[in-house]
């Protein structure tokens, strides 16, 4: 299947999930807009690109063709992305960096473990001192206040 | 003329202080570094760098800021010239002569010719600049809200259009971008949309997680593994300077990048990308030795140099004149200005003019500080790229994630940059672009709020925007490039060039 048909269904079905949710926000009439109003307009606009998307795939490459080869890298660092989104503040900054990055250097990288882990702690004391300490910008030191 | 004078006096007055010439320093260093590494290009820097201003007063942040975006652009070429590398998307035409030049030996020559032809293109659109705004501000002051949302439909519109890849795709990007900035509290009714018991997401998706995420981290996740070690040629301090026929047949290029540059820098769009490519093919076309482009001219450098500069300060009249951002990166940078309680609009100039006024002095100095600092340091600068991709990575990634945590101190935020930069990859494979998604996050609710203000002043009437005049016109406008847009859907035959170029360029970014 091409890409671009690909990429229209699955915008048709965002434009759809917008209609539906816009049905618990007032829509208010012409004259008084609600809340409702634009995200049920634009919804209904990103439906009707969606549908030429799936109507129209002339010169759109095929699903088979893209090339994901990096594509476990990338899962990897997505999940590091995750893993600072929820453990930054119960861990603390430099304790969630120094994971993320031996992971990184260590594991994904295949680097030597001593080079990893200096590397992992320079770069988290590092940032956080430039960040936290003459920056004045605060950091999450986490539980354990590290 | 004698006021702009004085207001300029009052400028320099600003600029020249210790401190700010230091954060003009540190923004066109750290800029320039930001430009040479591939993959690290002028946003994702002014996004990282936004949370160490909250600390600054605002003009302190926003010389920082502005230092980093025309110090990318300047450092962009460097490893154009020297690797046929584009450190960012807009130095793409100077790999082709700059390149060139490179292998006859004459690289000197060339880096020496795009750092005179950025800094003087830099320094005469910052005129334009100072005598264009201020007008234009006062402009907009007779602008109500359904002249605005003319003029966001229009710009949003040429944005679809002037940003490469299909049409109806960047259209569908800014209704995503649009709808992204509908989460939250509906400032007119208190209503929250789309925030699914999220407190956090009551204030909205901010510009920094989503500009971050989809240029930073999918730039990231897309190149992580495929890691490249470029050979890195230093040329000596020695071999800069161009003979007196390169110096002389430099000169017009220059001229002829500065204005278009500037003038497309106005235009939305990837404006800084495309006036590189109008300043080439103008180049070659006025040129009596067009055969000579594409084996080493330094026309051909000298151009596309000169009019990424301008075009990036060119960018910045609707984003201070009118509050409407252009691009992604004045999108930030309007953000940066929000952050500290601005809000750039018509209004700007007239109240808070020593920071406008301390702005354009220190663009002056940042060009100065620029070209003393790239032509001797170019040696050290080319060394950055010795740094490997696996080292280099990790570190970008840090950075991205400290960047977004510290707008807030919210985790949330790095969620939405995880979420978006996971996004930002997919929609790459797709072949989607991804700056108007950020556009529209910025612009969602001056759009929504001149949509639903305008509709409450007519009484629900849909011709209020036919009705009044500047609004009819930028309506006209929208409509004219709407049908030369779909003349290539209808008609056999019509096709621009221009567009498929400038997306081969967009994807070599």
């Amino acid at each position: 299947m091409a890409i671009d048909r690909i990429s229209g269904i699955a915008l048709l079905l965002l434009a759809v999930f917008v209609a539906v949710e816009t049905r618990v926000l007032p829509l208010g009439d012409h004259s008084n807009p609600g809340p409702g109003y634009l995200p049920l307009l634009l919804a209904s606009i990103l439906a009707g690109l969606a549908v030429a998307m799936i109507v129209r795939t002339k010169g759109s490459p095929l699903w088979k063709t893209v090339q994901w080869k990096e594509k476990s890298h990338a899962l990897a660092i997505v999940a590091c992305c995750f893993f600072a989104t929820f453990c930054v503040e119960p861990l603390g900054y430099r304790i969630t960096m120094v994971l993320i990055l031996g992971f990184l250097f260590g594991v994904l990288e295949r680097m030597k473990i001593w080079w990893a882990l200096i590397l992992a702690l320079a770069l988290a004391w590092g940032s956080f001192w430039v960040f936290d300490g003459m920056l004045m910008v605060p950091l999450p030191r986490g539980g354990l206040g590290i | 003329m004698a006021e702009t004078l004085q207001n300029l006096l009052l400028g320099f007055s600003t600029a020249l202080t210790l401190s700010n010439l230091f954060y003009a320093f540190a923004g066109c260093l750290i800029g320039t570094m930001v430009g040479v590494l591939p993959g690290v290009g002028p946003l994702a820097g002014i996004s990282l760098l936004l949370p160490t201003t909250f600390g600054l007063n605002p003009t302190a942040g926003l010389i920082l800021l502005c230092g980093v975006y025309y110090g990318a652009m300047y450092g962009g070429s460097t490893t154009s010239i020297l690797m046929r590398i584009p450190g960012e998307a807009a130095s793409v035409m100077t790999c082709i002569d700059g390149y060139a030049m490179a292998q006859k030996g004459r690289a000197g020559p060339a880096l020496s010719i795009a750092a005179i032809g950025s800094y003087a293109a830099g320094t005469l659109s910052v005129v334009g600049l100072m005598f264009m705004a201020p007008p234009l501000a006062r402009a907009a002051l007779s602008f109500g809200p359904p002249e605005y949302f003319s003029l966001l439909v229009l710009g949003l519109l040429v944005l679809g259009y002037m940003t490469g890849g299909s049409i109806v795709k960047n259209m569908a990007m800014i209704l995503l971008g649009l709808l992204f900035g509908m989460i939250g509290i509906d400032h007119m009714t208190g209503y929250f949309r789309f925030s699914y018991g999220v407190v956090a997401l009551g204030d909205g998706i901010g510009v920094v997680p989503v500009a971050v995420g989809l240029f930073g981290i999918a730039e990231i996740l897309a190149t992580a593994g495929n890691p490249v070690r470029p050979e890195v040629m230093k040329p000596k301090l020695k071999d800069l300077l161009p003979s007196r026929q390169e110096f002389r047949d430099s000169l017009l290029p220059i001229g002829r990048g500065t204005v278009l540059g500037f003038l497309i820098g106005i235009i939305p769009g990837s404006a800084h990308i495309i006036s590189t490519f109008v300043a080439y093919a103008v180049e070659r076309r006025v040129s009596r030795h067009p055969e000579k482009f594409g084996k080493g001219t330094i026309e051909g450098v000298a151009g596309p140099e000169s009019a990424n500069n301008a075009a990036s300060c060119g960018a910045l009249v609707p984003m201070l004149a009118l509050g409407v951002p252009t691009g992604p990166i004045p999108a930030v940078l309007l953000a940066a200005l929000m952050v500290h309680g601005i809000t750039p609009g018509p209004l700007f100039i007239k109240e808070q003019p020593q920071i406008f006024w301390g702005l354009i002095a220190s663009m002056y100095v940042g060009n100065v500080v620029l070209l003393l600092l790239n032509l001797p340091l170019v040696g050290i600068f080319v060394n950055f790229l010795r740094i490997p991709y696996r080292v280099l990575y990790p570190t970008i990634l840090m950075f991205c994630v400290v960047g977004v945590y510290a707008v807030n101190s919210s985790f949330v935020d790095v969620g939405i940059m995880s979420v978006m930069g996971l996004l930002g990859y997919i929609l790459r494979k797709f072949d989607f672009e991804t700056a108007p998604i950020v556009l529209g996050v910025v612009l969602a609710s001056i759009f929504e709020m001149s949509l639903r203000q305008s509709l409450a002043m007519s009484n629900g009437k849909y011709s209020i925007f036919f009705q009044r005049p500047i609004s009819a016109v930028f309506l006209a406008g929208a409509l004219i490039l709407l049908v030369i847009a779909l003349l290539p859907l209808i008609r056999k035959g019509i096709d621009y060039g221009w567009r498929r170029e400038l997306t081969e360029a967009e994807k070599g970014k």
